[in-house]
């Protein structure tokens, strides 16, 4: 497995200043605090804080299907008595936010740590949904750490809080916290006993009865916890200029300094629940109040709710991030005057030379199929030239997607073909009930799982489909074709992308059968690939007509150059990134695209 | 250098997903903190790496907040690809340096659209106002002993224009390279470090 960060994680041993991303600093914290087992299923920007605790000794750190299963575990390690952690992107709470609304009910034996790592901007997410809003909503406590030191300390401070109110702890980072990079000190390790896991239906099982009391208890913790906020260290007020008062948590505070370092600031380490007292304290020694915060206007409303006179953003500015610019900007600067160059091609990600991906979606342009799409690499198909996949929303959804579309298909009478795309990893995360779904409730979609052996967007991570754990070792590999035989689908193929013709014909009678189908194309993530690769091929020149057929591919490998009479596209090959998948040359009908005699 | 604002330098990466960005960024970073500097780097995941275009921002100085370089304020462009020295020009302070790696990779727009892939960028870079040198860093890092040391190439370059000691650098490379890849980076970052740049002048 690829570890982005070894010499990091080498230094986190032995040195005494390092230089971490928020997410090894919240692993470093975690060590720390003596967290015993964590759980995760890889996702941006939260991947690297499982990936860096599975480098640490002592702790039993696991990618687990999906987000839900990640916090069940975590949580049922720290009702057995040790702290634990879960950690996930923004979007993965949703997928655990069941559990995650319970457990705020029933609290645990020992600490328990959420970590949501939330993406404004949407660097590489699907939404930008604000997850401060959870706390609020599961009535749980919040922590918001402003650089990667916090953020060890933060996580720290995490697991004392759960213990002492006997909740989960929410852990909130940006992207630029969880992989923005500065210096952190290195503490001692705690080893914390095991607590004793005691039986206490009343307050474990969550039946209604048992349930209604609790909701008593959460509501009093709440108001501890409001007495807590106000009293502790996490929050700070900084006077500085009266003239104006800042309320800031998380990065949102670094830039607000930056754009008025003379103003007084009240920085909130603990942004759930709100220290109250301290906010009318601040409020009243400062003549102007201001919020300064990404997304939602969240600390904005709680404050103005509380009938204190605030100010924050326009708006406008609660799309995508920040930095010091924009604060300023939102503190009544003039926006600066400079514009970026507009007349530039854009460069949007691609699909790499040699993805296996790339193929199937070849052919499933050319099928002219309506494409039910999911989350993972192969989401950039969607643009040109591939320019094959028509939804994508969240972890799992394209079968359900091509369920409901081949329902409605056959209401209006539209006969274009539908199917369902989907990675091995978001597979196993979340579409084996939809699979499930579409064989009892009697359809016959078609559905392509992409499985290329890793988890690839998120930096190449096992799952259970690859057969090893998050520490690399060797584990009981789960077959995905008996897997959708289990679910009842009789007609699964596999095939490798890198044929085309089976990749057609496949895809081509699954399309065409009336019952539900699985075709597994198969074949290993170009990223994983070791040793020497064949010799790349390469464009004849007289027998290449400039059809452009190859460039159809998207191959970032395949380069055109205006040619000929009609200013063509001939393409050429650039040898240093060819993967020699040798997809072009099967798609060139001139025998344009050869390989060297061998 | 002339001296930055309030002590801090903002030096900013830009690129494309795959060429080595986050490695040299690394190595920068480590450089500055072996020197005494508090240091913040700010850089994506994910999606984006999948050769697009990507921008990693390193901010050193006695005290760093923002994580991010504002718009205006960057005092170094160290750009691993030429058009995206363009895309990211507005963030330069307008007299700003650009250090640029004469390669030029087609985007996908290009290559499969009907946009053109700018010409001239060295001066047009000028032209607006920015200090320009340009090495031609794949064929130095050829020379050195591997290409896809292209991006140590740039900081040996780099190095000759922030108060950084060499052991500094050594060190920093030292510690982030895998053993067998060493004395390649290290013979990159020393042919960087004594690279002719060409400094294209506005016409």
């Amino acid at each position: 497995m690829a570890q982005s960060y070894p010499a990091v994680c080498k230094m986190t041993r032995t040195a005494q200043r390092m230089l971490l991303s928020g997410n090894e600093a919240i692993a470093r914290g975690a060590y720390e605090a003596g967290v015993k087992v964590a759980a995760s299923y890889p996702g941006t920007p939260a991947t690297e804080i499982l990936e860096s605790l599975a480098t640490y000794e002592g702790i039993h750190a696991q990618w687990s299907p999906n987000e839900k299963v990640a916090l069940d575990v975590a949580f049922g390690a720290a009702l057995g008595g040790v702290r634990a952690l879960a950690s996930m992107k923004h979007v993965g709470l949703n997928v655990a936010a069941d559990s995650f609304f319970t457990i705020s009910y029933t609290g645990a034996t020992a600490g328990l740590v959420i970590v949501s790592a939330d993406d404004p901007g949407m660097h590489s997410s699907q939404n930008e949904q604000d997850n401060r809003h959870y706390a609020r909503a599961a009535k749980v406590p919040m922590l918001e750490p402003a650089d990667s030191q916090e953020a060890k300390d933060f996580v720290i401070a995490a697991f004392d809080i759960s213990e002492q109110f006997d909740t989960p702890v929410l852990l909130r980072t940006t992207t630029r916290i969880s992989h923005g990079k500065s210096l952190v000190r290195s503490g001692r390790p705690k080893s914390p006993r095991p607590r004793r896991f005691e039986r206490q239906p009343a307050k474990y099982v969550m039946v209604p009865g048992h349930a209604r009391l609790r909701h008593v208890v959460v509501e009093e913790r709440l108001e501890r916890l409001r007495q807590f906020s106000n009293a502790t260290s996490l929050n700070r007020i900084e006077m500085g200029d009266t003239d104006l008062g800042i309320i800031a948590a998380g990065v949102a505070y670094q830039y607000a300094r930056e754009a008025r370092p003379d103003a007084s600031f009240l920085k909130l380490g603990m942004s759930y629940p709100l220290p109250d007292e301290m906010i009318r304290d601040f409020a009243s020694r400062v003549k102007r109040l201001f919020v300064i915060e990404e997304l939602d206007p969240f600390l904005e409303q709680e404050i103005a709710a509380m009938g204190i006179e605030v100010s924050g953003k326009p708006p406008a500015m609660r799309l995508g991030e920040m930095d010091a610019g924009a604060a300023a900007v939102a503190l009544g600067d003039q926006p600066p005057r400079v514009e970026p160059i507009t007349d530039l091609p854009a460069r949007p990600p691609v699909l790499c030379p040699g993805c296996p991906h790339s193929g199937v979606f070849y052919v499933l342009h050319k099928l002219k199929a309506i494409v039910a799409g999911d989350i993972g690499c192969y989401t950039l198909s969607v643009l040109p030239p591939l320019e094959t996949m028509d939804t994508c929303v969240c972890m799992g959804a394209s079968i359900g997607h091509a369920l409901g579309l081949e329902r409605a298909f056959a209401v209006a009478g539209d006969e274009r073909p539908v199917v369902a795309a989907l990675g091995d990893s978001t597979f196993v995360h979340a579409g084996i009930t939809e699979l499930i779904d579409v064989v009892y409730n009697k359809g016959c979609t078609t559905v392509v799982i992409l499985d290329n052996r890793t988890t690839a967007m998120t930096g190449r991570q096992n799952h259970p489909a690859t057969g090893r754990t998050a520490s690399g070792a060797e584990t009981y590999q789960l077959d995905l074709e008996a897997m959708c035989r289990a679910c009842g689908v009789d007609d699964v193929a596999v095939v490798d992308p890198y044929d085309l013709d089976a990749t057609e014909q496949a895809l081509k009678r699954a399309i065409a059968a009336r019952h539900p189908s699985v075709v597994i194309t198969r074949h290993e993530c170009v990223l994983l690939r070791r040793g020497e690769r064949r010799a790349p091929p390469h464009v004849v020149e007289e027998a290449c007509i400039g059809c452009g057929l190859c460039l159809g591919l998207g191959c970032p490998a395949l380069r055109a150059a205006p040619a000929g009479p009609k200013g063509r596209l001939k393409p050429t090959i650039a040898e240093e990134l060819c993967a020699s998948c040798g997809l072009c040359a099967q798609i060139c009908r001139r025998e344009a695209i050869v390989w060297e005699q061998q | 250098m002339s001296a930055p604002t309030n002590g801090t330098t903002n030096i900013m990466m830009v690129g494309v997903g795959g060429q080595g960005i986050i490695l040299a960024s690394e190595v920068l970073c480590h450089a500055l903190m072996h020197s005494g500097w508090q240091v913040k780097k700010s850089e994506v995941h994910g999606m984006a790496q999948r050769g697009g275009s990507v921008r990693t921002d390193v901010r050193f100085g006695p005290e760093i907040h923002a994580p991010l370089i504002s718009v205006g304020a960057a005092d170094i462009l160290v750009a691993f690809e030429e058009l995206e020295a363009l895309r990211y020009l507005h963030v330069m302070r307008p007299d700003g340096l650009v250090l640029m790696s004469a390669e030029r990779i087609m985007p996908v727009t290009v290559i499969t659209g009907p946009h053109p892939y700018p010409d001239d960028v060295p001066g047009r870079l000028a032209r607006r106002g920015a200090k320009v040198l340009v090495v031609d860093a794949p064929a130095v890092a050829a020379k050195a002993g591997n290409p896809r040391t292209a991006g140590i190439v740039l900081m040996g370059a780099l190095s000759n224009h922030i108060s950084v000691p060499p052991r500094a650098w050594r060190k920093a490379i030292t510690t982030l390279v895998p053993e067998r890849f060493l004395e390649v980076n290290l013979e990159a970052f020393r042919r960087g470090r004594r690279a002719r740049l060409a400094a294209p002048k506005p016409g």
